[in-house]
């Protein structure tokens, strides 16, 4: 009978053990973060019920993070600014690996597969791959265009056949390299227009856009007939008209392409520019209240939402994108820096980095669900992106 | 480069000698300091870093700026360098305001309060 007992007993704490507290069991889908700039840390999020889960830090200058996320939406790894690259278990909300990888870092991108990580550096210039799981580098891919000039990388983004395009600041240039096999990487060249400050790579992998801030006009790579180069799209938007100021510079990504179009800001000029993705062809052009910075579209498509460079940040406009045009104007706090929306679009959130809260916000009538209280919030990174091709 | 951006400062720098070097030396009340810490760190800093370690802009920390004249860093601030991602701040301060920032680069720039 003791016996007995004591072999109950044991088998309830094994049950017990086996069982644990349905708390600490979730999902991943809805998970995110949000960069707390100056701290240095992150917000652990989830956007099913709008709430902050906790805080990692220690993951050093966070000006510039950029965040992509494991295919099982478990880690994010996030780019800081001085070349930190940290791998962030968003369950335990712990640091699994950080390492600094550059000396002035702004982003980097996941491979197809999932296996490999690349950073995008400014200092020293050129891409660098990473085993997703250990961190330790694979490969280093300086973006070398004369001998002994190194120029700063902007623009990466993850294509289909682990390969990563992206553009070359200094040296007006898109590059393509194959990490196919990760320790023997294969680099293709393609000139670009003057200055490209940042890129895009369309929803299927097949359209590398390289926005250009040394002329009006954005390069642009068929990367499914790479062989045919690049070429030049919308070129002279400014209509030779003189540049307003550019405060920040705009971002791009594959949020750009909404209802069969590319929707991308101007350089210089208070406008988004509407491009036709078959044709390349201007089809439109939406002004705006300021400079844009991030032209996003909701994931549907019906609309596009835009926030502004300094000094007119306080401001979000929304398009409608069969009417092109501008159907809500509104401030969500003070220096709106990022937005980000959930995987289907019913709500966007907002980060206002000197109002220190993210707002989150209904995009069909316009009205605040939640805010939540951040230190100086910057960019917001929902787990939906390691889903996708380009992010 | 080193040597266009030299030409290029010298000229602006002649255009703007006048106006610059007459410029009185008072410094901003403190609510402006606080301000233009924080248009520094957080606006300057989109471009240059919030810790001004450079970033698409060059490194704005003291031992790079220290071989450059003052007057040429405010006429920089102030108008831009045609030909780069650097616009002129004028709309938002005068040159008192830059030439304290260019004072205060120059010997470590204020965190953010």
């Amino acid at each position: 009978m003791r016996a007995l007992l004591i072999a109950a007993s044991l088998a309830l704490g094994l049950s017990a053990c086996a069982t644990t507290p349905p708390e600490a069991l979730r999902g991943t889908g809805d998970l995110g973060v949000v960069i707390e700039r100056a701290a240095g840390r992150v917000q652990v999020v989830e956007h099913s019920q709008r709430t902050a889960l906790g805080t990692v830090e220690g993951l050093g200058d966070l000006s510039h993070a950029h965040v992509t996320f494991s295919r099982d939406g478990r880690y994010a790894y996030v780019f800081g600014r001085d070349g930190g690259l940290t791998k962030v278990d968003l369950l335990t909300r712990r640091i699994d690996r950080r390492i600094i990888q550059a000396g002035n870092s702004i982003g980097g991108s996941i491979s197809q597969d999932g296996r490999l990580i690349v950073a995008q550096n400014y200092e020293p210039g050129g891409i660098k791959a990473f085993d997703a799981d250990t961190l330790a580098l694979l490969a280093d891919v300086p973006a070398e265009y004369a001998p002994g000039k190194f120029s700063r990388v902007v623009g990466l983004a993850d294509i289909p056949g682990q390969r990563f395009v992206y553009a070359l600041f200094d040296a007006n240039e898109i590059r393509v390299t194959d990490f196919s096999d990760p320790r023997k990487p294969v680099t293709t060249r393609y000139p670009a227009g003057k200055q490209p400050y940042d890129g895009l790579v369309t929803p299927d992998g097949r359209w590398f856009l390289a926005g250009l801030f040394g002329e009006d006009g954005i390069s642009l790579l068929d990367l499914w007939q790479p062989e045919a180069g690049s070429r030049k799209v919308l070129a002279g938007y400014g209509r030779g008209e003189e540049k307003l100021p550019v405060f920040k510079m705009p971002h791009l990504r594959g949020w750009s392409m909404a209802a069969g179009q590319a929707w991308l800001p101007a350089i210089g000029r208070h406008e988004v520019l509407v491009a036709d993705a078959r044709s390349w062809q201007e089809v439109a052009r939406v002004p705006v209240k300021g400079q844009p910075v991030f032209v996003m579209a909701r994931p549907d498509g019906r609309q596009v939402w835009v926030n502004f460079a300094f000094p007119d940040n306080e401001w979000v406009q929304v398009i409608d994108t069969v009417e092109k045009r501008v159907v809500h104007t509104f401030s969500p706090g003070k220096a709106v820096l990022h937005m980000e929306f959930t995987p289907r679009g019913e709500e966007v959130w907002l980060s206002a980095r000197d109002s220190n809260r993210v707002t989150v916000v209904d995009t069909a009538r316009f009205s605040v669900r939640r805010e939540l209280a951040v230190d100086a919030p910057s960019g917001i990174f929902f787990t939906s992106r390691g889903q996708r091709i380009g992010f | 480069m080193d040597r266009s951006l030299l030409i290029h400062l010298t000229v602006l720098l002649g255009l703007t000698a006048l106006a610059v070097t007459s410029a009185p030396a008072a410094e901003p009340d403190p609510a402006r300091q606080k301000d233009l810490i924080h248009l520094v760190r957080q606006d300057c800093g989109s471009c240059h870093g919030m810790r001004l370690a450079g970033g698409l802009g060059p490194s704005l920390l003291p031992e790079k700026l220290a071989g450059w004249p003052d007057d040429s860093l405010v006429a920089t601030i102030l108008h831009g360098r045609p030909g780069t991602a650097m616009p002129g701040w004028l709309r938002f301060m005068n040159e008192a305001e830059a030439g304290w920032i260019v004072a205060q680069l120059k010997q470590g720039f204020p965190a953010l309060p």
